[in-house]
């Protein structure tokens, strides 16, 4: 059998079945986080800060207490003191402490027999608190003068001068600026904006947590990452992390935004304060909004020089981001990613992470990419256009390939931006003719992806079906591909594969499906506990044929005997050998622990076509094409569905989502009517191109595909708006009264 | 809270009138429940008007006009071919409001008694000329539907008045009626500006027009001036250009999230013509 070097040749690889999972969430028969009842189970709310900024001088519990079914209520004082770091900020974003740092912020919970009463409790918990000056603006947070949240929250990396609300300081490059701004024929100088944009998975935040005064409990929960569950809620409780068992429900939803945890530590505290009652908890709509983290917002200064036959001859960037009132916008990865695309010998990126009374921002497809890309690929849109040079032949001309050197330090493996960019310039919809008001807009970008800690583990059934046990939920389909990939391990049906993910108890630790790792490491550990599984079960059959375990084969389900030397005995399929494995010597199963790092980036270039109504200015999306590179797609309509899925959400970014704060510091539109994601009859249907290039990082060449996707679509949007109205549009989101302005000239 | 269920108009005037706390009348559900599910108004006496016999009814009257039952949903209107025959810009107000789900519970009266500015089912019957049935303490009265606004969220209706449907004028000939709003997106919005114009023409010419905004104002607004400047013509460029001048003149908005004040002025010229294109071809017959 040929475990080493990559198969080229698939039997189930690159088919389309359905989805083990498919018929239960069709039927719903599927459980997600709020479809978990038990005996005796109470209910919790939460009492959440009206202000963006205030001193909580008094929190008085004692009406709430006194209403007839509240079995308990908490505050910050019913958790530990003494966090340090990313615990601490957890800690404090999920229940206040002194202050309440944003419109939303948690300040007490309370859980009750019924949801009704559990809500009215909460009205009837009495919080006295100061109002302070606050900030929501990132440039205006770190503007001299602005309101400090929290002194003494920058880390080392911050200069001097600055104000306390920047928290961390990037500062990267190579190459002589001055030098390569001075070969260019062209300068272009411009600044953008970003606003904070929510994941808008369709399942609010929602548990069922149950803790006893011993410390030890259980979780059910919709999480991408269980042991990250398990270690957050264990360090903000001060319990120990094996006292917790976490189970995953079915997730609708995450993007980044179910990496954390925000009413999971309220359930498990609730629960052990009311005697170890389970405790139910859901958030709202609103409430998802208003106290779960959306992606930072941003502002950007961009310089990028290029000759007058389109070489790229340097490049600056400097990127403001404020990500909450807690260190952690994204601004490292945005510094990173700004010009990785291409091969740039003069290059600095500059970053600040700036505190402002927003809620804590989580992770969102992609963290930090989209907003670089917006404002990198405008200024590169501006310059090609100025210099009437093709979007995408000037795109060939300084991408990156195997061998560049990236702007951020590595020499890029074998990576597939070219592939994207050619793949789309053969594409029909980059020569549809466009009509009046209509423009069409390129863009490119990257996600480097990640391995992470994985722990898999597959077991042989009794009848030679087999089960596959990972710690990655899965969000996008990521059980399908689980068994594809080990039926075209073992030479089995993909129908004789069952996957299950598995709770904290059961398998070793696994980081969540984030980084755009759960195909490429959780599959890559089904590959290898696969191969584990094949080394036993040839070991049972040359038992059985009394010849060396090294003289056997595996090939479509079966044993063999590698050779005629070997003996002369007929294939022993898996089905044989496991209905005697009780006898042979025990049950078979195969095991992956490990950290795998040979993950690898994925490219992708869009090309948009709008039509702007100069009425209104309201934008219509007309075509979109994502090209994007799978390195080897292993179920091939799922990764067309992530490529589907990252631009929807980039065109909601681009044309309509936006976090709009009042005077006073509070959200205003913290509910679907006023916080426009798009709607089915906005779109087009996507089109797609799958370009493989394979990663020699994982047995079968996948890079993971979910994230990259996300990073293209503002500045395709944004480029396709201005050839169609001729405004370059600088500020995110493009929503028509904006439009309208800019080309009434008013913007 | 009181649940009630009445079996005549009558009888949910009544109850009503004896209220004290805060009341509200249930037919689809699709603003009062929201507002109960998400803590925004816990009414004491919730009135259920469901129950009275032919709320459920549209009724095309002997002299050409329709009457809809307070409690009909708006796809039974979308599906009454005749209805959206004769008054397609109407229909087509309320059939804006909310998804193919809560068309099958919201309903015209609901939309207007709601009191909101935007509300897309309300300029339309303003532009047909509809009037509603009132039954209260004091009786039944006919009303204009433009009285009935008051401001947001508010009617002109008094404690005990409750509407009991809407009365629709005969279509007659040459007529033809249009409403077009704006959102920022396709579907599932509220509108930023919303516009229905309901117009009659003798051969080429206008002879007499009737343009309505919404959410330029606190309240759904008649715009008699945007109306005269589109009568007489025959919607020639300088009438539609007059037009857009007369409705974003008849314009007092707001700044808020939805939009700002001069994008809403802009805007409702903009819809005034396009709406008033519309009504004009299928009032001259032409194919839509």
């Amino acid at each position: 059998m040929a475990l080493d070097g990559q198969k080229t040749a698939y039997t189930y690889i690159g088919t389309t079945p359905d989805r083990p999972d498919g018929l239960d969430k069709v039927t719903g028969r599927a459980r997600y986080g709020a479809d978990i009842s038990l005996p005796g189970m109470l209910h919790g709310a939460v009492v959440r800060s009206p202000h963006a900024h205030a001193k909580i001088l008094k929190i008085d519990t004692s009406k709430a207490m006194a209403l007839d079914g509240v079995k308990a209520v908490i505050t910050r004082a019913d958790f530990p003191d003494g966090l340090e770091g990313e615990d601490w900020n957890l800690q404090e974003n999920c229940m206040a402490g002194d202050k309440a740092l944003y419109d939303g912020h948690a300040v007490a919970a309370v859980a009750a027999t019924s949801p009704l009463i559990a809500r009215d409790a909460a009205k009837l918990i009495e919080v006295a608190y100061e109002p302070l000056p606050h900030v929501t603006d990132v440039d205006a947070a770190m503007a001299e003068g602005a309101p400090v949240i929290r002194e003494g929250a920058a880390d080392f990396s911050v200069p001097d001068g600055l104000h306390p609300n920047v928290v961390r300081y990037f500062d990267s490059g190579r190459g002589d600026l001055e030098q390569g701004f001075a070969e260019a024929d062209l300068v272009i100088e411009k600044s953008f904006t970003t606003e904070a944009a929510h994941q808008g998975y369709i399942e609010p935040q929602a548990c069922l947590g149950q803790m006893g005064g011993d410390g030890r409990g259980e979780l059910w929960v919709t999480t991408q990452g269980h042991w990250f569950v398990r270690r957050m809620c264990a360090a903000i409780l001060g319990t120990e992390a094996t006292g917790l068992r976490v189970t995953p429900s079915e997730i609708g939803g995450g993007f980044g935004g179910k990496t954390t945890v925000f009413i999971e530590p309220l359930s498990l505290a609730l629960s052990r304060k009311a005697g170890g009652k389970p405790v139910k908890m859901g958030m709202t709509r609103s409430e998802v909004l208003r106290a779960t983290g959306p992606t930072a917002s941003a502002s950007m200064d961009i310089k990028m020089g290029m000759t007058k036959d389109g070489r790229i001859t340097a490049a600056s960037g400097t990127f403001r981001m404020q990500g909450g009132a807690f260190p952690g916008a994204p601004v490292d990865v945005t510094t990173m990613l700004a010009f990785g695309n291409y091969d740039i010998a003069h290059v600095r990126q500059v970053g600040y992470d700036v505190l402002a009374n927003r809620p804590k921002q989580a992770a969102y497809r992609a963290p930090g990419a989209p907003m670089a890309a917006f404002a990198t690929e405008s200024v590169l849109d501006e310059l090609c256009r100025q210099l009437h040079l093709d979007p995408i032949d000037t795109r060939l001309k300084n991408a990156a390939r195997e061998g560049t050197r990236a702007t951020f330090g590595p020499k890029y493996g074998p990576i597939g931006l070219v592939e994207t960019l050619e793949a789309a310039k053969a594409h029909p919809n980059y020569r549809q003719p466009l009509g009046p008001n209509q423009g069409r807009g390129v863009a490119s970008g990257y996600w480097m992806n990640w391995g992470g800690e994985t722990s898999a583990s597959v077991a042989i059934s009794e009848d030679g079906s087999i089960t596959v046990s990972i710690g990655t939920p899965d969000i996008g389909g990521s059980r399908a591909s689980m068994a594809l990939m080990a039926a075209e391990a073992f030479g089995v049906p993909y129908e004789n594969v069952r996957v299950n993910i598995s709770d904290t108890g059961a398998l070793g630790v696994n980081e969540p499906t984030h980084g755009s790792r759960a195909t490429y490491a959780s599959g890559l550990a089904t590959i290898r506990a696969a191969e584990d599984c094949i080394t036993k079960l040839c070991k049972r059959a040359a038992d059985k044929w009394e010849i060396d375990a090294e003289a056997v084969t595996w090939e479509d389900g079966c044993a063999k005997p590698s050779g005629p030397n070997a003996g002369d005995f007929p294939p022993m399929p898996i089905a044989e050998i496991a209905a005697e494995m009780g006898e042979t010597g025990g049950p078979i199963s195969g095991h992956f622990e490990g950290t795998p790092a040979g993950f690898s980036g994925s490219f992708g270039t869009h090309v948009v076509d709008v039509e702007v109504d100069p009425e209104t200015g309201r934008t219509t999306i007309l075509r979109y094409l994502v090209v994007q590179d799978a390195g080897k797609a292993i179920h091939p309509a799922y990764v067309e569905g992530q490529f589907q899925g990252g631009a929807v959400q980039g065109i909601g970014w681009t044309l309509n989502e936006e976090y709009i704060y009042g005077e006073d510091g509070r959200l205003q539109n913290a509910g679907f009517l006023d916080y426009r994601i798009p709607v089915a009859s906005d779109l087009p249907m996507i089109d797609t191109v799958i370009v493989e290039v394979p990663n020699p990082g994982h047995p079968y060449g996948v890079r993971g595909v979910g994230e990259t996707g996300i990073t293209p679509p503002l500045p395709a949007i944004a480029n396709a708006v201005r050839e169609a109205t001729g405004k370059r549009l600088c500020d995110l989101p493009l929503r028509p009264s904006r439009v309208l302005a800019a080309i009434r000239g008013k913007g | 809270m009181n649940y009630h269920t009445p079996e005549s108009f009558e009888d949910a005037a009544a109850i009503a009138a004896a209220a004290t706390g805060t009341t509200r009348f249930l037919a689809g559900g699709t603003d009062v429940l929201v507002q109960l599910r998400t803590d925004l108004v816990t009414p004491d006496d919730l009135i259920d008007i469901k129950h009275i016999p032919g709320v459920k009814q549209i009724t095309r009257r002997e002299d050409g006009g329709w009457r809809i039952g307070a409690a009909v949903a708006g796809a039974e209107m979308t599906e009454t071919a005749a209805l959206c025959a004769d008054w397609p810009g109407l229909v087509e107000g309320m059939d804006l409001v909310g998804s193919t789900q809560v068309q099958g519970r919201a309903t015209l009266v609901g939309n207007l008694c709601n009191g909101s500015p935007a509300a897309d089912g309300v300029p339309g019957m303003i532009a047909a000329g509809c009037t509603v049935t009132v039954i209260g303490p004091e009786g039944a009265r006919e009303v204009a539907v433009e009285e009935i606004p008051a401001g947001p969220g508010k009617t002109t209706l008094d404690r005990g008045e409750v509407i009991t449907g809407v009365n629709i004028p005969p279509r007659g000939a040459h007529g033809g009626d249009a409403y077009l709003r704006f959102i920022p997106r396709t579907e599932m919005d509220i509108a930023v500006v919303g516009c229905a114009v309901n117009l009659r023409v003798d051969g080429a010419t206008i002879t007499h027009a009737r343009v309505v905004l919404g959410a330029v104002a606190p309240t759904v607004r008649l715009v008699p001036e945007a109306g005269e400047a589109i009568a007489g013509t025959t919607l020639d460029s300088a009438a539609l250009d007059r037009l857009a001048r007369a409705a974003s003149a008849a314009c007092h908005p707001i700044d808020d999230k939805r939009g700002t004040i001069e994008f809403r002025t802009h805007v409702a010229g903009v819809l005034a013509k396009r709406a008033a294109t519309i009504a004009y071809s299928r009032a001259k017959g032409d194919q839509a």
